[in-house]
């Protein structure tokens, strides 16, 4: 069994207004050295089989396929 | 010209696009369930309707634009189909990778639901042949996330091969989208996609018919 973190994150520059109303409710909290905030999404995968180089392979065309937009969002593949 | 229009769970507004077409035509269009392989040979439109495909769960429309259906959808546009994909169905060929960019939460993080004026930016195409160059409609908009974004280097290619279709008008972009954009097509010309909903403006009891002239457009039912 193969346990995997995949961390998708907007892409420098792209607006993330999610981001930012998240940085002005921590502004609201006084938490006042909060310089910005980005918003992304974390996928816990397990995968069926202990083959490590396979998995990197599968993990990536998830990621190409379907779990990132790459139009805006970078991916982080991580086998934990 | 006949119409088919794609049902996939989630997808909410498929019924207001099959009283638009059944005002317009007389006839109930086609239905195609997620799980068809295939569109009809004589069909000359399918219509990608909006609503919230699979909950919107990962993104806007990417669950939905990986089914079956949206795959035979892909097929008779490579064979110059024409396709409409109104407001979640904008998403859904964006993620099916049918037009280039991506549609992001609005910027103002509101849900808008509201009437907003629409310019025909290209009235060249074969769905906006029957309004003129320059034209201000009104236009319905209900949705989350239809902020359009696009690298510049696609952004200069829209703009240079004049794939903008419809612009927001000065002062009512409800979503912070880039350049004002509400509407664009692909290369060929064949296949645009547009967050507001035209269905929802095609008869007098809508309160106006501004709508109605993409539909007669793309269904070749009233010469330009």
């Amino acid at each position: 069994m193969i346990k995997a973190r995949i961390t998708v994150t907007l892409k420098n520059g792209v607006l993330d207004p999610q981001g930012k109303a998240i940085a002005s409710a921590l502004a609201t909290l006084d938490f006042k050295d909060v310089a910005g905030v980005r918003q992304g999404k974390v996928f816990d995968i397990q995968l069926d089989h202990s083959d490590r180089a396979r998995a990197e392979t599968e993990l990536a065309d998830m990621c190409q396929k379907l779990l990132a937009n790459t139009v805006i969002e970078d991916y982080a593949v991580e086998i934990v | 010209m006949k119409p088919a229009i794609v049902l996939l769970p989630g997808l909410n507004r498929d019924r207001d696009m099959i009283a638009a077409i059944e005002t317009i035509t007389g006839k109930k269009p086609l239905t195609l369930w997620q799980t068809e392989t295939e569109i009809p040979a004589d069909v000359g439109l399918v219509i990608v309707p909006g609503g919230f495909s699979f909950g919107d769960y990962l993104r806007c429309g990417a669950i939905g634009a990986r089914m079956p259906v949206m795959r035979a959808v892909a097929e008779a546009a490579a064979r110059g189909v024409r396709v409409l994909g109104v407001c979640n169905g904008f998403q859904l060929l964006i993620e099916a990778g049918l037009l280039p960019g991506a549609l992001m939460r609005n910027a103002s993080l509101n849900f808008v639901c509201r009437s907003v004026r629409l310019q025909i930016v290209n009235a060249d195409t074969a769905f906006t042949r029957n309004y003129r160059p320059g034209q201000i409609i009104d236009c319905p908009v209900a949705h989350h996330d239809g902020n359009y974004f696009a690298d510049a280097e696609t952004l200069a290619r829209l703009e240079g091969d004049d794939r903008i279709v419809f612009r927001y008008a000065e002062g009512t972009n409800p979503n912070g989208s880039t350049a004002d954009i509400a509407g664009i097509v692909n290369a060929r010309g064949n296949v645009l996609g547009m967050m507001p909903h035209p269905e929802n403006l095609v008869e007098p009891a809508h309160g106006g018919t501004d709508g109605r002239a993409l539909f007669e457009s793309a269904l070749d039912l009233v010469e330009a």
